[in-house]
């Protein structure tokens, strides 16, 4: 552990008068499970969506690996090994699994459109071995059966595996989860857990993620980022997290004094 | 019925899945080649047109119905390849150069019309490239050095390498050859990264981003290689036709185009040729089946558009996925006989932007 991967540096972003992130800073280091909590609102979601850059830093910036990504186009930042997935899901939902999971290996494609269009030779190479690399998350994640379905067809909680394959795909070095177990019963939330820390201890993939559910939390974090109203709270592991007042203050509300 | 075992990744990307898909396009390929002795020279005229449109048509597929850019003016790049095919070849161009010639000013001019696309979204950019369409309706008729204006301009005969295509049969040969090297193009597309960035970006932009698709190199492409096969339409047009004026490439013509894929099925390769093919046959059913009418009805000015208004609006409420979805549930009808059940294809109300057609 040299550098950290990922550097939060004063990051604000106001959207008019509201402070939706306000002077957060954190480092993530390689390898570790990072997680952010807090309420609604807390900014847990515009955290992400600044790292993956679909939203610019009113001031600060975010480093990953020493390089200023806050200023880069998102494809680009995609480029450098970042993956996502959406608090709402957002597959590609008139396409097939496998499709879905194809689009993950975009960034390493090196054919053009007019090779495309031919079909090369060096299309179909390419093409067959994005799908074997597609089939190691299959297999990973368990997706045989459903490889040929559409996506709009299938469940709610396969979409949400869905999407952190397609988010595996990318082969990225750091995955962001926001709320991978939203939506998802008790059984699935467990799959969950053993496929984060799978993704960390097998495939060493640093994970950030943002969650409401403290088992999970608590289960698979290395570290927590407690957040309130766009503004850090505390960090540390998650037993000091939840016995931290203010932490305890910002979800049951405040103790008359 | 039949199950495919698949057993290697290639079944996956090949062009025919299985040897009863070879058969049926053989079987449609030998009718295509035998169509000149089978049919009248009308009826070929008529399949000429079909093959002219289907290409337009599976250009404003890829655009509309794969990468969810739905454009009202492509009319236009259906008049900039005819009218650059028109002015090459009176200046002595021949066919091989001046049809990707016409191809490329099309393709050119979608560039331009797909930056806008880069800013606005959904009906915003229709209703730009409707305002395209306008423009260079308008451009065609003022620049008269080079487009005849009003006037319009003639083409001379087609002659490839000493051989005529002013004949029927020929021009069909040659319209069915490129119309085929145009579909399998796009299926070449749709099966590799490019086409699935195109529906990427349909479907989600925001993750299509996430996932380092550059929305902006990926938009200009789908615009560019649409336009350039309704250039490529539009200079066998100006073959047919033989006489190309601005009131053929008007705001009518765009809207039709975009009737023909919406009827055919808006996502699917076939829509973009069972569309035009059902226009015509209506066309024809509507041009015979006039004189059985009572002269009331039958002599009314608006039956056409009339007819096909009320089309468009069944198709829309009933079969969203166009005459091509009615096809697949025929076929999994004959496929899976006695078993079909009405229900099968109804999708289950199921997760929030799931029912959404673009």
């Amino acid at each position: 552990m040299t550098a950290p991967m990922l550097q939060a540096v004063n990051l604000s972003v106001h959207f008019g008068g509201l402070k939706a992130v306000n002077d957060v800073s954190f480092d993530v280091w390689p390898n570790e499970v990072f997680s952010l909590i807090g309420p609604n609102g807390a900014g847990k979601t515009t955290i992400f969506n600044l790292i993956s850059a679909l939203y610019r830093p009113t001031s600060g910036e975010v480093r990953f690996e020493g390089e200023v990504i806050s200023r880069m186009p998102p494809h680009v930042v995609a480029r450098h090994g970042i993956a996502r997935t959406f608090q709402n899901i957002e597959l590609f939902e008139h396409a097939t699994v496998l499709q879905n999971l194809l689009v993950g290996r975009h960034c390493y494609r090196h054919t053009g459109w007019m090779q495309d269009l031919l079909f090369t030779g060096s299309v179909r190479r390419a093409e067959l071995e994005f799908r074997r690399q597609v089939e190691e998350v299959i297999e990973f994640l368990d997706l045989q059966h459903y490889r040929d379905s559409l996506v709009v067809g299938l469940p709610y909680g396969v979409r949400k595996v869905v999407e952190l394959a397609r988010a595996l795909s990318m082969r990225p070095r750091l995955l962001l989860l926001d709320e991978p177990s939203s939506g998802l019963n008790t059984e699935e939330t467990e799959d969950m857990g053993f496929w984060i820390e799978d993704i960390k201890a097998d495939l060493g993939i640093t994970v950030i993620m943002v969650e409401h559910d403290m088992g999970l939390v608590s289960r698979v974090s290395d570290r927590v980022l407690a957040l309130n109203l766009g503004e850090v709270l505390t960090l540390g592991t998650p037993e000091e997290v939840q016995a931290h007042p203010g932490v305890i203050e910002a979800y049951l509300g405040g103790v008359e004094q | 019925m039949h199950f495919l075992f698949k057993t290697r990744y290639e079944q996956d990307i090949a062009l025919f899945k299985h040897g009863g898909q070879r058969f049926w396009y053989a079987a449609l390929a030998v009718a295509l080649l035998a169509a000149p002795w089978l049919l009248s020279e009308y009826t070929l005229s008529q399949i000429t047109f079909i093959g002219i449109y289907a290409i337009v048509c599976l250009g404003l597929m890829l655009l509309a119905g794969f990468t969810g850019q739905v454009s009202l003016g492509h009319a236009g790049f259906l008049a900039m390849g005819a009218y650059t095919e028109a002015y090459l070849q009176a200046h002595g161009w021949p066919f091989v150069i001046s049809l990707p010639l016409a191809a490329l000013v099309a393709g050119i001019t979608g560039i331009m019309i797909g930056l806008p696309a880069l800013r606005v979204k959904g009906l915003y950019l229709s209703i730009a490239t409707l305002a395209f369409g306008f423009i260079l309706e308008q451009a065609v008729v003022s620049a008269e050095g080079i487009t005849g204006g009003n006037a319009g301009l003639q083409l001379d005969k087609l002659v490839i390498a000493g051989v005529d295509f002013d004949d029927g049969t020929n021009f069909y040969y040659l319209v069915t050859f490129i119309a085929v090297l145009c579909v399998l193009g796009v299926l070449n597309l749709l099966r590799s990264p490019t086409g699935r960035a195109f529906v990427a970006i349909r479907d989600s932009e925001v993750s299509a981003q996430s996932m380092g698709i550059n929305l902006a190199h990926y938009k200009t492409t789908a615009f560019a290689l649409s336009a350039a096969l309704a250039g490529i339409a539009g200079a066998l047009y100006a073959h047919k036709i033989r006489i190309i004026t601005p009131d053929q490439f008007g705001f009518l013509q765009s809207i039709e185009l975009l009737m023909m894929v919406v009827i055919g099925g808006l996502g699917s390769i076939q829509g973009a040729i069972f569309g035009p093919a059902f226009w015509f046959l209506v066309q024809q059913l509507i041009v015979t089946g006039k004189d059985w009418l009572p002269p009331e009805l039958g002599q009314q000015t608006g039956l056409q558009p009339t007819i096909f208004g009320i089309i468009l609006v069944a198709i829309v409420l009933f079969e969203p996925l166009g005459l091509y979805g009615r096809w697949l549930k025929f076929r999994t009808f004959l496929e899976i006989f006695p078993f079909y059940r009405k229900g099968m294809f109804k999708r289950q109300k199921s997760y929030m932007k799931s029912e959404r057609m673009k």
